[in-house]
């Protein structure tokens, strides 16, 4: 039962390689010649001007990430839905449609607020 | 020991490192990291249990979005993003309290499935958890529905507030399609910070 994971296991076994072996090659074959202009902060990325530390990010960020772990929340219902959706007919149809519309509600309320908007 | 076994002893001891290494990081942004690696591994541990459905949501929940809500969270406040001020002084209160609950459980587990076969572990497929919500609890699902939109709306406001406005009452549960904030565009001159690099991420000019 476990072996229908197995595919998954590959997964993580070939994109670790690839991470670990990118990393080693790269170390062993790439050129080394640093010098400050180089190890400058890479392209948009200014020197900073101040000191960073205790400079708080917007609370945007956190609101998108609450938004999205209820609406994940949500999305996890709909596959075990999905899995039977046929043998349920319009019964499941109806009920999963009553749940997505009732945190629509919200979804709705957020964007009058305009709080989706990033100004 | 059979191939079952060896997977989940694998998967068991590197929810055990990373949890552990959660605790001893001197990095809050490694411990927390450490924390969504510790998640996955739990998911692991269900997965080997035979626990597909349960799998999913721990990875999709935990590890997608409570995970990045921890970086975010670590972030947005003034926590030390760095190698100080992290240790606590309650070792000895976090030893006990996690020592207690290791031996609550245990006294809880080992006498209710002790005596089980070692059989493989079956859990209900996707299918049949899908068909028994549809069945027999709709009811609860629509109600987790009403639930859910509770914890949006209380995300919202609470956060609104948070971010400066002036949180009376009429200013927050106003509803306005369209032009809804074009009357405060300096909402965040009002956040109150001293921070002289302004906020990070929201002007990207800097």
């Amino acid at each position: 039962m476990l072996s229908e994971y197995l595919p998954i296991l590959l997964l993580f076994v070939i994109a670790s390689a690839f991470a670990v072996g990118s990393l080693v090659v790269s170390s062993l074959v790439g050129p080394r010649a640093p010098n400050p202009t180089k190890l400058a902060a890479y392209e948009s990325g200014n020197e900073p001007l101040a000191d960073v530390k205790g400079t708080r990010f917007s609370v945007k960020f956190y609101m998108v990430a609450m938004l999205f772990l209820i609406f994940d929340i949500e999305a996890v219902f709909l596959y075990p839905w999905a899995v039977v959706l046929r043998e349920l007919g319009w019964f499941g149809l109806v009920n999963m449609t009553v749940f997505v519309l009732v945190l629509g509600v919200a979804f709705v309320y957020e964007i009058g607020r305009g709080g989706l908007e990033w100004d | 020991m059979t191939a079952h076994d060896l997977v989940f002893v694998i998967v068991g001891l590197v929810t055990a490192v990373s949890a552990i290494l959660v605790v001893t990081s001197r990095h809050l942004m490694h411990a927390a990291l450490y924390l969504a690696l510790t998640l996955t591994g739990i998911g692991g541990v269900f997965l080997v249990l035979g626990a597909g459905f349960i799998a999913l949501v721990q990875v999709v929940v935990y590890v997608g979005a409570v995970a990045v809500l921890f970086l975010f969270g670590l972030m947005l406040t003034r926590a030390p993003i760095g190698r100080e001020a992290l240790d606590s002084q309650n070792r000895g209160l976090g030893l006990a309290v996690a020592g207690a609950l290791f031996v609550l459980l245990a006294a809880l587990i080992i006498p209710a499935f002790g005596g089980e076969s070692t059989a493989e572990v079956t859990g209900p497929t996707i299918e049949a958890i899908g068909i028994a919500i549809f069945a027999d609890w709709v009811l609860p699902f629509e109600v987790l529905s009403m639930l859910l939109l509770a914890a949006l709306i209380g995300a919202i406001l609470l956060a609104r507030r948070e971010a400066g406005e002036s949180g009376t009452e009429a200013e927050v549960t106003r509803i306005e399609m369209g032009e809804a904030l074009a009357d405060e565009p300096d909402r965040h001159e009002a956040v109150g910070t001293s921070a002289p690099a302004g906020e990070l991420g929201a002007g990207g000019g800097r």
